[in-house]
């Protein structure tokens, strides 16, 4: 029995709760929106390791080295831009999921703008064209319509006998 | 017209293929660094042989050189070596290793089995140089020119093709530059 602090003790170590080391959960913030700004932050981050995951997600050694300078510099009380910025300028433009709007991204930006504008221009020629040939379709002369008048009706008696 | 309408499918359905086969081979893995036509960051770190000795980015001015990142723990690490060697031997190539968030007896095992190339070795166990560099996967070999300002930097494995190819070419930009 003299050992059982130390087995206590041994076992509240192990009773500590598994994932404390998993971020965002290690990290400390004085306020919920700084939290909430931090979230905000690592989820529009891409980890360069494991592409289609961004650092709030990834468990590779290097997301946790982006989340740590991220928090460290929100610490130091650096706006977003300048966060973003200072993986920009390590990473490339890569680790950004919103690419900025240049010259490089702007057939990117635009494309969906322009299939949508495509889309209804195609819609609009062909509801256009039907509509025309409506109206300007070659009427009946009053010869053909006696005659289909006259098949309808012999149509009518055949059916009914 | 109508004629004409019936081959818009065809021709949008070849250019979408020669868009998309021109992506076929690329590896989307490999980022262009955001350093390149940058200097090497500025460092102070432990010089991995000369224990107490710092150095600083003024290693790289004054030479052309390989700045290859490696650690023990890195499998491709491992399979690049031989090809270090055969570069640092034969071709006279100067070499600055980047020991990345290794531990000083392990780096000393990896390089007592397979050698060592290097000229020098800059310690960065915390990763430190390696974050500030862009590093997101070891192997990592950068082209540093004599002004010290990175021309290019391959990720994965250097071997006889990589060297041939694509560092080569590099290096010999880096010599017209200086």
């Amino acid at each position: 029995m003299r050992f059982m602090p130390v087995i206590l003790a041994v076992l509240m170590v192990f009773a500590l709760p598994a994932h404390a080391e998993a971020p965002p959960e290690f990290y400390d913030f004085d306020t919920q929106a700084e939290e909430q700004r931090f979230r905000n932050l690592i989820a529009e981050l891409r980890c360069p390791k494991c592409q289609n995951q961004n650092i709030a997600d990834s468990n590779a050694p290097i997301s946790k080295d982006m989340r740590d300078q991220v928090y460290l510099m929100m610490q130091a009380g650096a706006t977003n831009d300048e966060i973003v910025g200072s993986l920009v300028d390590r990473f490339g433009e890569f680790v950004k999921y919103k690419p900025p709007v240049d010259r490089r991204t702007i057939v990117l930006w635009a494309f969906p703008a322009i299939a949508v504008f495509g889309g209804l221009l195609i819609v609009a020629g062909v509801v256009l064209r039907s509509r025309g040939r409506d109206s300007n379709g070659p009427a009946l002369s009053p010869e053909e319509k006696a005659r289909v008048e006259q098949m309808l009706a012999d149509k009518d008696q055949s059916s009914r006998s | 017209m109508r004629r004409v309408m019936l081959f818009v499918p065809l021709v949008v359905a070849l250019v979408v293929g020669i868009l998309l086969a021109s992506g076929i081979g690329k590896d989307p893995s490999e980022l262009e660094s955001a350093l390149i036509g940058k200097p090497v960051p500025e460092f102070n770190l432990e010089n991995l042989r000369e224990p107490g000795e710092m150095l600083d980015q003024s290693l790289f001015r004054g030479e052309v050189s390989l700045l290859n990142v490696w650690a023990e723990w890195c499998p491709a690490c491992w399979d690049e070596h031989e090809d270090l060697m055969w570069l640092a031997n034969e071709k006279g190539v100067r070499i600055i290793g980047l020991n990345y968030k290794d531990q000083k007896e392990n780096a000393f095992r990896f390089l007592g089995r397979l050698g060592d190339p290097y000229q020098t070795i800059i310690f960065d166990p915390r990763g430190t140089l390696g974050f500030d560099l862009g590093v997101y996967g070891a192997p990592e070999t950068f082209v540093i020119d004599a002004r010290g300002v990175v021309l290019y930097r391959h990720v994965g494995v250097v071997n006889e093709r990589v060297w041939e190819e694509i560092l080569l070419p590099v290096m010999n930009q880096a010599k017209g530059n200086s």
